[in-house]
């Protein structure tokens, strides 16, 4: 028998008709997400056709993208103040309950960003295929998944049939060896990633990110590396699941339980790719080669050492990314001055997010003028934060501690960031006008955003680190 | 959806790589549950100032743009955001096809939906159309060129099962649909 990725064994297994020469695949879907932003128009076009949805059990929906993050506007009897928003959350409540589809509603104890909680919940299983109308839904593939973004047209295909028409994408390697150095993390590997690859470098593939040191990420880091394959522009990311991956899961409230779990896990365990499987390209890097990162342009692409100077380029988004940041090529970003920090988004919002920014706020306050943004990616993260106090570590510096939701890193929840503002952000994308018009989004880990709010400057966060 | 078989256009250039869907449609506009009128928000953030003013330097501005409706774009357009309001911005707007020597997976899929035809080109091909903005041109899907004012046609690579919704205006669904007995069979069998 041929060696197979771990790709190919999914893909196969959720081919309900192959491809040929003249039709795409037909590709079986296992969990479908769905949130606010991108299904009211997909849902509309099934009810003018008279479609049903297929299969409501197989859909989980909540609310984030345009979802409010003030608590006032949640539990103290606010109205949601941006009317749009409040009329997108009212659409997706009445098109959950009209097609019976679980949504984790505004005041659900465990609603919260879609790729944070499909994970925490349990629903996203090793083996799975997932799909959600938001690119970052590469993010499941931390656990075996096959798990890519879709358009609304493609929510309504899901919505219809349980299904997607799909071409088979290439696949690619990325080994990662060694280990990491002291104060570097799963966001400055996968920056690194991207300024390797390039913001197209993916593109039409789905990358398996392999070696020694991605065995050694834990979950929350591995979530942190597949999010952000789509910006290398790749289709998907996966990371074969193990005993790290079993460890997590077991006793979720959605996962197989009992003698389920034992037949689940025995499939689980077939997943990774089998030794000397061909991949159609192969990357390899070093762990230890990784410094902190930080972006200083205007896509997740144009990323550099946080104490690296701008490289010079000559090409027209170069220079209208100069324009846009204000930013010179053989400036050094470190020293810069930094007027807001977030800390949240899909990319970093989880536990260990939160702990390893509390561990360097811990007895320091975010510096004079600067307003620090903290926003747990579930109501489950915020709650267990709380319980180890770390909302105390956040408020006692000066940070707003928020209820969970998409916030900064989209924008269209009420937060946002003034034009000209320089924000270190622990999302996914710098590109123009992301926080807010005119706003100006520098790409950093948890850790390396929590030094930027101490300093009030783009600042080497192991300068900080004990 | 509506069917495509020749498109006959002026060009607009917007040569700038990596050109990302929050740039064709910002985030802002994103809480609408309709999918019409979009293409007012159609690089909303390039086209206008803080104070809504069309910026006279932006193409979409320019008086020789108007009724255009081939965009020629740097590479990789279309990047980041599975948005679909983009293309539905960009053909509301009144551009029918993106010429590009690449454009980002989830856009170009979003795109061939909605009967927006995304033309991948060779590099000669391209860098002949940004330098020459405003060329007439015609695309031809059935026989998969673009012909340029001097003749010369260079082809395009376009998917068998796409050209053929895109040329009979068949809709996708429709198709899914039809698959629905090999969908349960798939079901019974993985006892899903």
């Amino acid at each position: 028998m041929t060696k197979q990725t771990m790709f190919e064994k999914i893909w196969r297994a959720h081919e309900v008709v192959p491809e040929s020469a003249e039709a795409p695949a037909v590709l079986y879907i296992d969990l479908h997400l769905v949130h606010e932003v991108t299904s009211a128009q997909a849902f509309r076009l099934l009810r003018e056709r008279g479609i049903p949805v297929r299969r409501p059990d197989r859909t989980v929906a909540t609310l984030d993208h345009a979802t409010p993050t003030d608590t006032r506007q949640l539990f103290g009897g606010v109205p949601i103040r941006l009317e749009s928003a409040a009329r997108q959350i009212e659409e997706l409540e009445r098109n959950a309950a009209a097609s019976g589809i679980e949504l984790f509603g505004l005041r659900d104890k465990h609603r919260g960003i879609v790729h944070v909680i499909g994970p925490e919940l349990g629903l996203t299983q090793p083996g799975m295929t997932i799909v959600c109308g938001d690119s970052h839904t590469s993010t499941h593939g931390a656990f075996g998944t096959l798990a890519f973004g879709i358009g609304t047209t493609e929510v309504g295909h899901v919505l219809a049939t349980q299904c997607l028409l799909q071409r088979k994408p290439k696949t690619l390697a990325v080994e990662v060896r060694g280990k990491f150095a002291h104060g570097v993390s799963a966001k400055d590997l996968v920056l690194a990633i991207i300024a390797q690859l390039g913001v197209a470098g993916g593109s039409g593939q789905v990358i398996e990110y392999r070696g020694e040191a991605v065995r050694a990420l834990s979950m929350d880091e591995r979530m942190t590396v597949c999010n952000m394959s789509i910006e290398a522009g790749a289709r998907a990311g996966m990371i074969a699941p193990d005993e790290t991956t079993f460890t997590y899961m077991r006793g979720r409230p959605r996962a197989p339980a009992g003698a389920e779990w034992e037949r689940a896990l025995a499939a689980w365990q077939q997943l990774p790719s089998d030794a000397g499987a061909a991949f159609d390209r192969e990357v390899a890097l070093d762990a230890s080669d990784v410094p902190p990162m930080i972006s200083y342009g205007t896509n997740p692409g144009m990323s550099i050492p946080v104490n690296g100077i701008i490289p010079m380029r000559n090409d027209e988004s170069f220079l209208k990314a100069m324009q846009y940041m204000a930013f010179a090529p053989g400036d050094m970003l470190a020293g810069k001055p930094v007027d807001i920090v977030f800390i949240g988004s899909c990319t970093n919002s989880r536990l260990s997010d939160l702990r390893a920014a509390a561990a360097l706020l811990r007895g320091r306050k975010v510096a004079s003028g600067v307003r620090m943004l903290v926003v747990p990616g579930s109501q489950q993260v915020k709650q267990a934060a709380e319980a180890e106090g770390l909302h105390e570590v956040f408020t006692g510096a000066g940070a707003e501690w928020r209820e969970s939701g998409c916030s900064m890193c989209v924008g269209i929840n009420g937060d946002t960031a003034p034009a000209g503002r320089y924000v270190v952000s622990t999302s996914n994308r710098n590109f123009e006008g992301r926080q807010g018009q005119g706003a100006r989004t520098l790409l950093a880990s948890p850790v390396t955003a929590a030094a930027a709010a101490v300093t009030g400057r783009i600042t080497d966060p192991r300068d900080l680190m004990s | 959806m509506q069917v495509i078989r020749r498109i006959r256009s002026r060009t607009l250039v917007l040569p700038a790589a990596d050109v990302d869907t929050d740039q064709i449609f910002p985030a802002r506009f994103l809480t609408t549950t309709s999918r019409d009128g979009l293409g007012r928000a159609l690089f909303a953030d390039w086209r206008f100032d803080a104070e809504g003013r069309p910026r006279p330097e932006f193409v979409l501005n320019r008086p020789e743009s108007a009724g255009c409706s081939i965009l020629v774009a740097g590479r990789n357009f279309g990047g980041g955001s599975s948005r679909e309001h983009a293309p539905w911005a960009l053909l509301d707007y009144g551009i029918r096809a993106v010429i590009s020597t690449s454009i980002a997976d989830i856009f170009f899929s979003n795109a061939v939906k909605n009967g927006l035809l995304p033309v991948i080109v060779d590099e000669d091909t391209h860098q002949w159309l940004l330098a020459h903005p405003g060329a007439e041109l015609e695309i031809d899907l059935e026989a998969i060129t673009v012909a340029l004012p001097d003749g010369r046609r260079a082809g395009f690579p376009m998917e068998a099962f796409a050209r053929h919704c895109l040329l009979h205006g068949v809709d996708e669904l429709g198709y899914l649909i039809s698959c629905l007995p090999a969908i349960e069979a798939h079901e019974r069998t993985n006892a899903r």
